[in-house]
């Protein structure tokens, strides 16, 4: 008996992930997000701040996804969403779910705005989509939006 | 010759042309003036407002989340300042077949809802936010009345905190207007935000 019970809580937990769609989040105000923007390794990086309200941002993702796929062995792609997070649930995660994205997410939770925007980069005025690309050797940021070819036409000035 | 000199004219004019829509206005710059309709039918400039110290002029939309987070506290400002001689002028800058929850219907609908008491301006050819350098809803520009006309004296955020307005620390904009209103200096006169990108 005991161990049939130890069986059906064994089932239960096992099948937890596959019954709801738990994607975790990684939240972090601004000093969390930081460390992200500035790692040293041979790699290249390719940080897209986005949400899935921004409709420019939503449009261009689809080419961060191929980017990330195509380069998987020197490059990094990774998505920080300024969405809201109300909307984690609502919004966030069923958009992620839905588009099966690859790359990996980190979500930035931090209102007071301008004692970080500045430090992603001085030229950036808050308006997304904005995409930084570096590495050890080189930093450039676009504020602008990508077409995959500008983007991998970009992204062969780092590699 | 003839052809250099044009092709000159040419590279010119469309340098220019980048860099100015690039930069917008400065801390200290004359706003332009402008004739936009406002949600009630009639045409709406800032000379109109012959007894106006300043304006908080904001670009804002109905369809960015900022720009809905910060609805109410658009109208506080409104209410707060108007009498003191600064009212808000709300313009809704998106290309409106880009964003047609910005129609001129839709801007009629949200203020009713809202119950907008400053003008809601449409900037229908899209003319006058890239004179500002207004990037992104929303986008506050605080203006003193001059003999020079509508001096700059405020760019950016309402304040520190588009989440939860009890917990602003910093209140940008009511900083400034109280600033100009008596008349001393004041710190932060320029702040950056997130924002919608302005739909063209």
């Amino acid at each position: 008996m005991k161990w049939l019970l130890s069986f059906v809580i064994f089932l239960s937990l096992s099948c937890k992930p596959e019954t709801k769609a738990s994607i975790n989040l990684e939240v972090h105000d601004f000093e969390g997000i930081a460390p992200y923007l500035e790692l040293e390794n041979s790699k290249t990086y390719v940080v897209n701040f986005w949400a899935t309200w921004c409709a420019p941002c939503v449009k261009e993702l689809p080419h961060f996804e191929a980017l990330q796929a195509k380069y998987k062995d020197s490059v990094e792609v990774i998505l920080v969403s300024l969405d809201f997070p109300h909307q984690y649930e609502t919004k966030l995660k069923p958009f992620i779910k839905k588009h099966q994205l690859k790359s990996k997410i980190i979500v930035l939770d931090d209102p007071d705005m301008n004692s970080w925007i500045p430090k992603v980069n001085p030229q950036w005025d808050g308006a997304i989509p904005v995409t930084l690309i570096y590495n050890a050797s080189k930093r450039l940021f676009y504020n602008r939006t990508f077409t995959y070819e500008e983007l991998e036409t970009e992204l062969k000035t780092f590699l | 010759m003839k052809t250099i000199f044009t092709l000159l004219v040419l590279f010119t004019t469309v340098t220019f042309t980048v860099d100015s829509q690039n930069q917008g206005y400065d801390i200290g710059d004359v706003a332009t003036d402008f004739k936009l309709k406002n949600i009630d039918g009639n045409t709406i400039s800032l000379s109109d407002f012959k007894e106006a110290k300043g304006f908080i002029v904001i670009f804002t939309c109905n369809t960015c989340p900022y720009a809905v987070a910060y609805e109410d506290r658009i109208e506080a400002l409104n209410k707060k300042y108007a009498p003191k001689g600064y009212p808000v002028i709300a313009i809704m800058p998106n290309n409106v077949k880009t964003k047609p929850g910005d129609s001129m219907k839709e801007m009629q609908i949200r203020a009713k809802q809202k119950g907008f008491t400053f003008p809601y301006l449409m900037d229908a050819d899209q003319s006058i936010y890239p004179q500002y350098g207004a990037t992104k809803t929303p986008h506050i520009y605080v203006l003193e009345s001059t003999d020079r006309g509508p001096v700059v004296q405020y760019i950016g955020a309402i304040d520190d905190n588009y989440k939860d307005a009890t917990l602003v620390k910093n209140k940008y904009v009511e900083n400034a207007v109280d600033a100009l209103l008596n008349g001393v200096p004041f710190e932060v006169q320029k702040t950056k935000a997130i924002g919608c990108s302005i739909k063209l």
